[in-house]
């Protein structure tokens, strides 16, 4: 039964704040969460079924990972059964911080004794600082920020920023591209989440493949192209990285054909690649820069996009042209202004280093052990994709990190690589555990897969 | 050198909100609590990769730094006195240098990085470091405590966070932020050096306990060192020193003057070692007395004594506006007329009893001076003195009689006493063999874990790997093997795109950066100094800090 109404069954112990986190098994005491409490867990499973999504609640059960996230704290998430996991998944970089960061719960709870969602219409001091801040920390040819509420918005923003500009309407991104699931940012992506809904252009959307240069130019070879759209690493599509050069040249024919260059850094900005924005280590200078996900910490949505001066009339011609409720919260503002100054640390910077360092290391002797299964480490910073020998690689590798206590998750668009992405303020410590784990899952998928118990023996110990 | 004049009372915020801060700012304080203990993990981290760091390495970062600081000595030595007002230039700039080569010098050879293999014992140890020192210094000796501990933590491959007093903040974090620059740039771990660059009593309660802390290495007021050990976490925290120094009719009483009148006036009296009070058997008191005139001393008579202790001591506390001056500028204060070269004022005092102030420390050029009829009572009066405050710490003796400085040694309770030298700097280490150090552990006397002087060899555990003792039981040889590594060029590496080839090993990131992080970087080292805005502190801040010391040393010296 999932009941509502304050204060109700308080004086239950909620089972996720029971400390060590071992499995306790199902059947116990109700989960009170203060505002609404629950049975068990086969009650959530069985509720979702029937009144939110039963296609992704079956999709996870069947895959094995019948995960229902109960508490949640640090690197680390709980599912209700007890089980605690390390997140090395963090929904794309949005608990960079970790869950629940003290320290910007701190900023805003603090932020709710002024602010709320705040009037959309009027210009607003948490508004305004942010996007000071934001732009402070971006290549000095950004100087205007548009907020929206999540990160398909800010594409659809950032596309429509620069049909305006360039006053064309055809949008290039990349074959496997994933930008969201807004109207004009899921004709950017992969079919499967277009077509579905009828929501595909053809005409005004193409791809090219990635990392092939020639497609590129031809694509813009007419001029008549208002913006490439790329990420800086293409997350949903396994992290392969840019050959070196790619990115640089793919601006350069921006450049050469009056297309405006966006910069998709949603999942590589925020430090995750021991920079603020992962472009910049390209000697970039975007267009058009978009963030979103770690902006706010996962404490509050917002999203926000970066405009280069010239390419930002809109807002004087008609500042109300793009609207929304909800893009630029101010409490969401209150959020990211903490998590800006967080993540641009210099020691998150840091520790970013270190923790890039370590894992790094770890996971090629890792690699060294089963050099035939685990065939390949895409990674800059903390950004990581692990690559496996089959088709539906990550799927067993996800499955069997899930048992060992780790979460991380499948490329969407490309199964057989695994998204591994530790957050920016891990421990020496939880690192280490995390590569125990992580080994660990790997040999089994290892022995799933391949079906033998083969263990070479490492060449040194990890440190 | 433990001193008593840098405590802060507890729970009261002493540090002025930061003018500088640019740009939008969220939150208040707390943010710097969140953001300290980010400092600490990030030492966390640089305390792993420098605990792997091969022998030579260490030595080449810890003499790069001790040349650093040793250029540096003047400059800071100035700054300290012009931030702090307390002590004299020239003897500020002898410790900052006994600090950083001289230092290096005296423990270079020592070696706690290679493992120890004893094949006699069949046990062979590996250092193992602290981790992550906790460093609070004190504002009466500033910067050298700075260099101290740093270049303590480098030798033992420690991380160190130095936690400045409020009131000598800017040229400690100066310093702490040169030390960091060139231990980086010698190969150090990034994060190995830092400094809480605004530290408040409240900020660092909370850095204490952090369980990143490995241990806490406090100099500073009583206060402050309790609450180190309250922290939960190891501490080496030192109690105040109430030097007796003694004279008996043995001693050769020109040098015993001359050595007692420097000791005394050195830094102007500000550090836990200098004398406070002197104990003179009558037989030789009088010649004592002159050959101190001839060295700068003054004995005041009786009304001269009163006025003095009148302006020293108002309502039985000391009066904060005198700590660290010179002697011819507090007698100027107490309208005591004196020449203008006086180095020293003698308080002539009946009986070392707690009621009177002249037996507490003073922290200024003011010597109490009692007499008494034989050597035997001079030890009592010693040992008075030391009840009164100081227990531990430290006293001097000027004597060749070993059957009385045994005496002295027996039922004087400190833990070192200096022996025909001055004991400023001799229980420090500097005129003594004893170890080099700017912090003298007080023992369980004096309330602390550590009874020696603090050296590199206590930043360091061992791990003992103990052979089964039967001899049937043959000892590898070990000789030869080498755990630790030469670091890369750069620790921890540049975050690199992993398929990018390995010559490019510039950071492309250098050619284009944003404009400036939403929190800036800490200043950069000399953008402020003494008598710029940004390295002083207001009055007002200075006039609660010194109400604040005073307090702290009324309780200390039983006021």
């Amino acid at each position: 039964m999932i009941r509502s109404g304050m204060g109700s069954a308080r004086g239950s112990v909620a089972p996720g704040l029971v400390p060590g986190g071992a499995a306790q098994g199902e059947g116990r005491a109700m989960h009170d969460y203060d505002v609404f409490s629950v049975e068990s867990k086969a009650e959530v499973l069985e509720k979702s079924r029937e009144f939110w999504n039963p296609g992704k609640t079956d999709f996870w059960s069947e895959t094995g990972v019948d995960l229902v996230i109960d508490r949640r704290e640090g690197y680390f998430i709980w599912d209700m059964s007890g089980l605690r996991l390390i997140d090395v998944h963090l929904n794309g970089g949005t608990f960079n911080l970790g869950h629940r960061n003290a320290e910007l719960v701190e900023a805003i709870t603090t932020g709710m004794r002024s602010f709320d969602i705040g009037n959309h219409h009027f210009p607003s001091s948490a508004r305004a600082a942010l996007a000071e801040a934001l732009i402070r920390t971006a290549p000095p040819n950004l100087t205007k920020v548009v907020y929206g509420s999540g990160g398909g918005e800010a594409i659809d923003i950032a596309l429509k920023t620069a049909r305006h500009a360039t006053q064309r309407r055809k949008i290039v991104s990349i074959i496997k591209a994933y930008h969201g699931h807004t109207g004009l940012a899921v004709a950017t992506g992969d079919d499967r989440f277009a077509r579905i809904f009828l929501s595909d252009r053809p005409e005004e959307f193409s791809q090219v493949p990635f990392n092939d240069l020639d497609a590129m130019a031809a694509a813009l070879a007419a001029g008549d192209v208002a913006a490439v759209i790329m990420e800086t690493i293409p997350a949903t599509y396994g992290f392969p990285l840019p050959e070196p050069g790619y990115l640089e040249s793919v601006k350069a024919l921006c450049v050469k054909h009056g297309t405006l260059y966006i910069a998709d850094e949603v999942q590589t900005g925020l430090m995750r690649t021991g920079e603020m924005w992962a472009v910049t280590k390209h000697g970039i200078e975007p267009d058009i820069l978009v963030t979103g996900k770690g902006l706010s910490g996962g404490m509050y949505p917002i999203a926000a996009v970066l405009v280069s001066e010239e390419n930002a009339g809109w807002l004087t011609e008609d500042g109300f042209a793009h609207i929304s409720s909800f893009g630029g919260a101010e409490l969401g503002c209150v959020a990211a202004l903490k998590t800006l100054e967080i993540c641009g640390r210099p020691e998150t910077r840091s520790m970013v280093a270190y923790i890039a360092d370590l894992i790094g290391a770890g996971l090629r002797e890792i690699q060294a052990s089963y050099p035939d299964w685990f065939i390949g480490i895409r990674q800059n910073g903390v950004v990581m994709g692990l690559e496996f020998d089959h088709p539906e690689g990550a799927k067993y590798v996800m499955r069997h990190l899930y048992r060992a206590g780790v979460w991380a998750i499948f490329s969407t668009l490309d199964p057989r690589v695994l998204q591994f992405k530790p957050g920016l303020l891990m421990t020496p410590e939880l690192c280490e555990e995390l590569l125990d784990r992580t080994e660990a899952g790997i040999a089994r998928a290892h022995t799933e897969v391949r079906g033998s118990v083969r263990r070479p023996a490492r060449a040194g110990s990890r440190r | 050198m433990s001193t008593k004049a840098t405590g802060t009372r507890q729970g009261a915020s002493s540090q002025p909100a930061d003018p500088a801060g640019a740009g939008p700012r969220v939150g208040d304080g707390a943010s710097a609590a969140h953001q300290a203990r980010q400092t600490l993990a990030r030492a966390h981290w640089a305390a792993g990769a420098f605990a792997d760091y091969d022998r030579d390495t260490v030595l080449r970062i810890a003499e790069e730094v001790a040349r650093a600081a040793h250029a540096e000595s003047a400059r800071y030595a100035d700054w300290a006195v012009k931030e702090t007002g307390f002590g004299v230039v020239e003897h500020k700039i002898l410790k900052n240098q006994a600090c950083s080569l001289g230092l290096l010098e005296r423990y270079r050879d020592e070696d706690l990085v290679s493992p120890r293999i004893d094949p006699a014992a069949k046990i062979v140890s590996i250092p193992r470091p602290a981790g992550v020192i906790l460093a609070l210094t004190p504002s009466t000796n500033p910067v050298c405590s700075v260099f101290f501990k740093v270049i303590l933590a480098l030798l033992t491959r420690n991380a160190i966070v130095v936690s400045p007093h409020p009131m000598a903040r800017a040229c400690c974090a100066d310093a702490a932020r040169l030390l960091a620059e060139v231990a980086e740039s010698a190969g150090a771990p990034d994060g190995a050096v830092q400094v809480v660059e605004h530290p408040t009593v409240a900020l660092v309660e909370t850095l204490m306990s952090d369980p990143v802390t490995d241990v806490i290495v406090a100099t500073g007021g009583t206060a402050m060192v309790r609450a180190a050990y309250r922290s939960g976490n190891p501490a080496l925290g030192v109690g105040p020193g109430n030097v007796p120094v003694l004279v008996d009719p043995t001693a050769d009483i020109a040098a015993a003057a001359r050595l007692i009148t420097d000791s005394k006036a050195f830094d102007n009296s500000v550090l836990c070692t200098n004398e406070s009070v002197l104990v003179v058997v009558d037989s030789v008191r009088e010649r004592l007395v002159r050959e101190m005139q001839r060295q700068g001393a003054v004995v005041l008579d009786d009304a001269g004594r009163d006025r003095l202790r009148a302006y020293l001591f108002p309502d039985g506390l000391l009066n904060g506006d005198a700590i660290g001056k010179d002697a011819a500028w507090i007698a100027d204060q107490a309208g005591i007329r004196v020449p203008p070269r006086t180095r020293l004022l003698l308080a002539p005092v009946d009986l070392v009893v707690p009621e009177e102030p002249f037996c507490r420390e003073k922290l200024s050029p003011v010597l109490g001076v009692v007499t008494v009829p034989t050597a035997e009572r001079g030890v009592e009066a010693a040992r008075a003195v030391v009840r009164i405050g100081g227990a531990g710490h430290s006293a001097a003796i000027h004597s060749q009689d070993p059957e009385v400085i045994t005496r002295y040694g027996v039922r004087v309770p400190v833990l070192r006493v200096a022996v025909n030298a001055s004991n400023s700097t001799g229980s420090a280490g500097m005129d003594t063999n004893l170890a080099l150090s700017m912090t003298l552990g007080t023992g369980f006397a004096g309330r602390s874990s550590i009874g020696e002087n603090l050296e590199p060899r206590h930043l360091v555990n061992w791990t003992r790997v103990a052979y089964n003792s039967d001899p049937g039981v043959p000892f590898a040889d070990f000789a030869g093997i080498e755990p630790w590594h030469r670091p890369p060029a750069r620790v921890p590496a540049y975050p690199r795109a992993s398929n990018l080839p390995p010559e490019s090993q510039g950071d492309p990131a250098e050619a284009l950066q944003g404009r400036g992080q939403p929190t800036a970087s800490p200043p950069r080292r000399g953008a402020t100094g003494p008598g710029s805005a940004g390295g002083t502190l207001p009055d007002s801040v200075r006039d609660q800090l010194r109400a604040m010391i005073i307090e702290e040393l009324s309780q200390l010296t039983g006021g």
